[in-house]
């Protein structure tokens, strides 16, 4: 029989391929948007309102909110990139060749997750690159930075493709990032500290996961956060942890990818 | 021969209660081509959609190669090719793109000497940097046996590669599924023509709610239940057979106007003689005769509509 090996790292690389590919072929939607976006929110946020801001923490306010303009791109843009591709095949009926092929479903998940993770980290390096156009930036902790940027991509474009498994339509798959991410990300101290929201709601802000993804970046940028970073890092895994659990579940059940 | 494709008391039960496998057992030797037949919603997509790993069994186990299709789900699938059904490509990739990316999928290294071959058998080196929503649905149909072979599969399976396919493209893929055969390729087709079933298999298995009713090589099959049909133009009807033709197996239509012999294809020829001079005796004269042959459609039917009539 032809050698089988035991990591099929042909297949691995060609899922990945085609999903970069799949990026430049729509360069326009994934990467220019957002920027443009993040840019519209300099020119409002940073310079229209941040002029008449004090600084938050010792920050001066337009840099404060570039870790937050950061991380609100890169959670959006991971759910939806990584829950596109592997809802694509599955609308398209093209996932029949997925499924037939020899790929274990790690090599499965490394690949359309591998394919989302990076493009999310190449469009939050790009998002901070363009910040600096607009505000000097210096960063206290540039490979904690790496890392918050790092993992919080892997952790949503996991969680993406568990959405984009579980959606059976396209307002599915819409419907989480409209209806819970894009609050959460508001309202998760994106664009201003906890520590000056009024102390009940301050309670409440405990509870959005966002914040602690927010403030443990912001931490790497400033060195100072909302809550401690220990707290924020163990959040982040903890959330890796949970979709890497949905994952393992949906392969070993079949869940809605096989009947 | 090797045993190639072993199914054992393959069963599915889909979650909404419907049963499409009974338990079906059936194996397939190394290098024949195998026809399933059956009416809609008989099973033979999901048979197929089993043995790939895209369909998870009820009960039963599947081994291709020798590899079992959910332990060693690497080994096997590396070996299968899978044309399915229905149209499903990246219309927005290019013919080679999505070629190559099927290469890859299946654990192959990269060979474009070997994906332009397969482009070229398929007569779609022309088309190579089309996208492939640019293409007509025979064209798309073609692109997707290229993914299937791109990757030198040992078992191929079509499922109705023929389906809305024009005579020119049904002509190709016989002519390929042949070449394919040379090579010592597996090939498991289903089909709704029959006739295509009769040119290519060698041996035709025949599945009815979700059952494998029959299989058999398609010359004993046709040989076994092939009759041949003689019927006579009388001048005159007959309002009912003459008892003096009783020893033949005779049936008249409605207006007495035709008379149909049935003989098996191994009966001895004489016996038409004798009849046809059994029926001078009695005077009984006609204008034309002609045989027919019972093709594998016909046996096809009856075999069906028989089980439909006990179930
Ligand atoms: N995903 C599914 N969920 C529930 N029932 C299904 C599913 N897929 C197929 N079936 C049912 O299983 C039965 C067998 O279907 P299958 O597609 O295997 O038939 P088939 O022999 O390929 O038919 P056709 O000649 O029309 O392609 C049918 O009754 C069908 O409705
Ligand atoms: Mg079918």
């Amino acid at each position: 029989m032809n050698g089988v090996a035991r990591f099929n790292h042909h297949g691995v690389w060609a899922i990945y391929k085609f999903e970069m590919g799949r990026t430049l072929r729509t360069l326009l939607q994934s990467i220019a948007t957002p920027v443009i976006t993040t840019s519209l929110y300099f020119v409002v946020f940073g310079s229209a309102i941040g002029g008449r801001m004090a600084n938050v923490d010792g920050v001066p306010y337009g840099a404060f909110i570039v870790p937050g303009l950061i991380m609100l791109a890169v959670l959006t843009e991971s759910l939806s990139n990584a829950s596109f591709a592997i809802y694509l095949p599955k609308f398209t009926g093209t996932i029949y060749e997925l499924l037939s092929a020899p790929l274990s479903p790690f090599e499965i998940v490394l690949a359309y997750v591998g394919a989302a993770t990076t493009k999310s980290l190449l469009l939050g390096l790009l998002i901070l690159a363009t910040a600096r156009l607009f505000v000097p930036l210096e960063i206290a902790h540039p490979v904690w930075m790496l890392a918050f940027l790092l993992l919080t991509a892997v952790a949503f474009c996991l969680f993406g493709f568990v959405l984009g498994i579980w959606a059976n339509g396209w307002e599915q798959l819409q419907f989480v990032p409209m209806l819970v991410i894009t609050p959460l990300t508001f309202l998760g101290g994106s664009f201003y500290s906890i520590n000056m929201l009024p102390p009940t709601w301050q309670t409440v802000a405990l509870f959005n996961p966002v914040v602690y993804l927010v403030s443990g970046f912001r931490w790497s940028f400033f060195d100072k956060g909302d809550v401690a970073v220990g707290v924020s890092l163990a959040f982040v895994s903890g959330f890796l942890a949970v979709c890497l659990l949905m994952v393992w579940w949906i392969f070993r059940s079949g869940y809605r990818l096989k009947t | 021969m090797a045993t190639v494709l072993d199914i054992r008391g393959l069963t599915k039960t889909y979650a909404s209660g419907l049963t499409a496998l009974k338990p079906v057992t059936l194996a397939i030797e190394e290098g024949e081509i195998f026809a399933l037949l059956g009416p809609n919603g008989a099973g033979k997509t999901t048979l197929i959609s089993i043995v790939c790993g895209i369909v998870t069994p009820s009960a039963g186990s599947v081994t291709v190669g020798g590899f079992d299709v959910s332990r060693d789900y690497r080994a096997a699938r590396a070996l299968i090719g899978l044309v399915p059904q229905e149209l499903a490509t990246d219309s927005y990739e290019t013919v080679w793109a999505t070629t190559t990316h099927s290469r890859g999928l299946f654990g192959r290294p990269p060979d474009r000497a070997y994906v332009e071959r397969t482009l070229r058998s398929l007569s779609l080196w022309d088309k190579r940097d089309a996208r492939i929503r640019t293409l007509s649905g025979g064209m798309k149909r073609r692109v997707m046996i290229a993914k299937a072979l791109v990757h030198e599969p040992r078992v191929l399976f079509l499922d109705e590669p023929t389906a809305g396919v024009d005579v020119e493209l049904r002509r190709d893929m016989w002519a390929l599924v042949r070449e394919l055969r040379e090579d010592g390729v597996t090939i498991i087709l289903t089909t709704h023509y029959i006739e295509e079933a009769e040119e290519m298999a060698d041996r035709v298995g025949v599945i009815s709610r979700g059952e494998l009713i029959l299989v058999e090589e398609k010359h004993t099959l046709m040989r076994k239940l092939g009759q041949k049909h003689l019927v006579l133009h009388l001048h005159a009807p007959l309002t009912e057979l003459p008892a003096a033709l009783s020893r033949w197996d005779l049936a008249l239509d409605a207006d007495g106007q035709l008379l149909e012999y049935r003989f098996d294809t191994r009966a001895e020829h004489n016996d038409i003689a004798a009849l046809l001079r059994g029926l001078d005796e009695l005077g009984i004269t006609y204008a034309d005769l002609h045989t027919e042959q019972s093709s594998l459609e016909d046996i096809f039917v009856d075999l069906v509509a028989s089980r439909e009539a006990h179930a």
